[in-house]
């Protein structure tokens, strides 16, 4: 089986789910799924701690989330994180039709998309650290805030990095049944941080705007 | 394979051959050498607890040095001994158990036991560096944001790094158990260890992310300047405790459940029955499990999260009695009418059921909200937590060990020193932890450096100490055992203890590919209907063919390697920020290490048919 994995796979051939024909592949989809399961502990005690965090008798110094928060930009960097989600949708399309040119393609914009949302993260912190006096240190909502959206930030600059490097990885030898597997997981984990920021947009800022 | 082996490869092979394993029965040998030295730390962390509290008004430690130690001991006790142990048991037997060749993804096995390991070297590096964790082993904020020195940034550093070991472990596991069973495997026909190994997975996956939480915000506080529990900046101490125990309490559940199931399969082993109600059984492991998540407040009912929250807990908490009870019940069962054989993995099963018991009764006496004002942080949770760990998860080591010692090492324990062992680690047990209920109920509070004479204290806690000693003595027995039975080598069949699951169908130690052939499974006890139906070997379900085995890779020690040194980093850094280059680089060590990974096929390779029929790897 083992260097048969590293056959190119061509448009019109089979298997239809390439991603799941082996036994890794199958062990890899099904771990995957069971990680992102912890993820969600993960992020469930960190939206936790916010909502512990985000009232008045924590917000010290500094505006308080109703001050703060600007919704053009988030809901800007939202339809840009979320559109993300469709490309990388479109890629995994071309990936179970075999089309390896075409699911390149689609990361590619997926990536572009989701270096924008992060760049304009960065732009939402950097106005806060120097304009508003908003800071990880300043209080525990500044705490709280950061550690929430920043693991989240954090995910999307290494889901960046992984994609690429598969892309960049594959982009001679094409796709086979070895890194379809890889290709398939690395996408699951972007539909992740996607729904995970849904919750911090409602949670952090819509709340956040209302509850001010 | 074999010892033989290992000195004709020589020490310099032998040792790269362990660095570099991804075979789960040699990762098993690792996690049961590093937990047995971690064991012994912290036993002797232990000793010298009782030996400071074996007379009133002791100095034999100083005040700072006992609370380091009743720290690293709870500390090293559940995270480096009890764990490692626990999964040096799961990795032997659950694949052999359910007829596998290896677990779903052998590097990242290796990967899971690397990071334990550093994350548990960087704790006790502490010891040599200034002063160990202070702060008691739930490490409660504000004690331990403002505790002095460096000890509790190691806690928070170490913890983590052998957290992630120990989450990937349980996805391992997951993986390997839903996807790996050889064909008539079926979810119902599974031995109940490896059905409590599937539970336990499921805890820490879903109980060890909240830690990884809890213990990041403690290191933002602790070492970047955060506010989470400092209520002057407006944070909340009581989310540490939150945290804490939404991990905390489901981890006691990680610790037994795997214990329930070997000894479940034990009491079948040497009654010579099936275990009675398997389906209950079953059920009632799911039930703990569940309920395992739902009582983490039960910890806190002081706290003053008020009388409702406390209702809830408590009834939870009570609840919990109930499938436990199912399994007490059913194990009696089994042994009754059984024909019983007295081997030393069954008189540490049959001493586990009595004391276990008693430790559950002080569990549900705990639950009572309102009493347990009373109870709280005295000798009487001592009591109760050592009679549930070491009652329940110690003499289930013990037991794993001499059952499964053949699969790991291919030679048996002595069933002489084995009993010998036994008795003094008994009834030392009972010695030293049942006084300290009726110490807690005089009012002796736990983690107290020293205690006053004439309160009626004195002779109890001699009395313990007494116990401890006779435990150490046991302790002591059971290593000679593994000493003289190491030095004597006599091998054994595959089948010594005539069983009834899949890893008794094969010799002892296995091949590294564990099945020539996979096995064809036709009902529960699987080796046991062949005995007794069939001609007493498996079935093959597969023609003889070549056989598909992972690299080794050097990969997971050198990840392990770079987040050790990061933790250095990342400690150090509070005192002079140039020591955040070596986080970084510790970082970059582990990243690239990961790329690496992702970027190089590994294919593995395969032993060929005309190999396997000369007998490669069988010796």
């Amino acid at each position: 089986m083992s260097s048969d994995q590293l056959q190119r796979l061509k448009p019109g051939q089979s298997p239809h789910e390439p991603e799941k024909a082996t036994l890794e592949g199958k062990n890899k989809f099904l771990g995957f799924w069971f990680f992102l399961g912890g993820e969600t502990v993960l992020f469930a005690s960190l939206f936790g701690t916010y909502l512990a965090l985000n009232g008045p008798e924590s917000n010290t110094s500094g505006p308080g989330p109703a001050e703060l928060f600007g919704l053009e930009l988030v809901f800007i960097m939202t339809v840009i994180l979320l559109t993300s989600s469709l490309t990388s949708v479109y890629a995994i399309y071309h990936m179970k039709n075999l089309d390896f040119g075409k699911m390149q393609l689609w990361l590619g914009i997926t990536v572009a998309l989701g270096l924008t949302f992060l760049g304009l993260e960065i732009y939402e912190f950097y106005e806060y650290i120097m304009h508003e006096e908003h800071t990880f240190t300043s209080d525990a909502f500044g705490s709280a805030f950061y550690a929430l959206v920043g693991f989240h930030g954090g995910h999307v600059l290494f889901g960046l990095l992984w994609i690429v490097t598969l892309m960049v990885r594959n982009s001679k030898r094409g796709l086979n049944l070895y890194n379809a597997p890889k290709y398939y997981i690395a996408s699951l984990y972007w539909h992740f941080i996607d729904v995970v920021w849904v919750f911090i947009f409602t949670v952090v800022y819509l709340m956040g705007k209302l509850g001010g | 394979m074999s010892t033989a082996t290992a000195q004709k490869k020589g020490f310099g092979a032998t040792l790269w051959d362990y660095l570099t394993t991804v075979d789960h029965k040699k990762i098993a040998i690792l996690y049961l050498v590093a937990g047995g030295i971690f064991f012994l730390a912290g036993g002797l962390e232990a000793m010298l607890i009782r030996i400071q509290l074996a007379v009133p008004d002791n100095d034999f430690v100083s005040a700072g040095l006992y609370n380091q130690l009743i720290t690293m001991h709870g500390t090293t006790m559940i995270f480096l001994a009890a764990m490692p142990l626990i999964f040096a048991l799961m990795n032997i037997a659950v694949p052999l158990q359910i007829g596998a060749r290896d677990v779903a993804f052998p590097f990242l096995n290796s990967l899971g036991f690397w990071l334990f390991f550093f994350g548990g070297v960087l704790l006790n590096v502490s010891w040599f560096t200034g002063g160990a964790p202070d702060a008691g082993w739930t490490a409660y904020a504000p004690l331990s944001t403002t505790s002095p020195g460096h000890g509790v940034d190691y806690y928070v550093m170490g913890l983590q790094i052998s957290g992630a070991g120990t989450l990937i472990g349980g996805i391992n596991f997951l993986v390997t158990i839903v996807n790996m069973r050889a064909p008539g495997m079926t979810y119902m026909r599974m031995p109940l260890f490896t059905w409590t190994a599937f539970v336990t997975s499921v805890l820490i996956l879903f109980a060890f992310p909240a830690l990884t939480v809890g213990l990041f915000l403690m290191m933002f506080d602790r070492m970047f300047g955060a506010n989470f529990f400092d209520p002057q900046m407006g944070g909340n101490h009581v989310i540490w405790e939150h945290l804490f125990w939404i991990f905390g309490h489901p981890e006691v559940y990680i610790l037994v459940l795997p214990i329930f199931g070997l000894f479940s399969d034990i009491i079948s082993t040497f009654s010579k029955k099936r275990l009675f109600g398997y389906s209950a059984m079953v059920f009632a492991v799911v039930l703990i499990g569940f309920l395992g998540f739902m009582v983490w407040a039960h910890h806190m009912f002081t706290t003053g999260l008020g009388p409702v929250a406390n209702s809830i807990f408590a009834i939870a908490t009570m609840a919990i009695a109930v499938p436990t009870g199912i399994k007490i019940f059913n194990w009696i069962f089994t042994m009754w009418g059984g024909s019983i054989r007295m081997t030393t993995p069954m008189l540490w099963t049959v001493a586990f059921i009595p004391s276990f018991t008693l430790g559950g009764f002080g569990g549900v006496m705990l639950a009572a909200a309102a009493a347990d004002y009373q109870y709280h942080d005295t000798y009487f949770v001592v009591a109760h937590f050592h009679y549930v760990i070491v009652g329940g998860v110690v003499f289930g080591v013990f037991a794993g060990l001499h059952y499964w010692w053949p699969k790991f090492f291919g030679t048996m324990l002595s069933e002489k020193l084995g009993k010998l062992a036994f008795w003094p680690f008994f009834v030392g047990f009972h010695l030293t932890f049942f006084i300290q209920h009726f110490l807690g109920l005089m009012g002796m509070p736990r983690r107290y450096w020293k205690f006053l004479p004439n309160q009626d204290l004195d002779l109890g806690n001699l009395v313990s100490t007494i116990g401890a000693f006779l435990m150490a003595i046991g302790a002591v027995i059971f290593l000679i055992n593994v000493i003289v039975t190491s030095v004597k080598g006599e091998k054994v069949s595959g089948d010594p203890w005539d069983g009834r699951t899949l890893e008794w169908s094969i010799p002892s130690p296995p091949p590294f590919y564990n099945f020539t052939q996979t096995p064809l499974v036709r009902g529960l006890d699987p080796l046991w209907i062949e005995k007794r139906q069939g001609n007493g070997k498996m079935t093959p379900a597969e023609p003889l063919g070549d056989i598909h085995m992972p690299n080794n890779s050097f990969i997971p020690f050198v990840m392990s390697l770079g987040l050790f040194i990061a933790g250095f980093g990342f400690i150090y850094q509070v005192d002079d920020k140039n020591w955040l280059i070596v986080g970084i680089a510790g970082m970059l060590i582990t990243l690239g290490s990961m790329f690496v990974r992702s970027v190089k096929d590994d294919l593995g390779y395969h032993i060929h048919k005309e190999d396997l029929e000369k007998g490669a790897g069988s010796e």
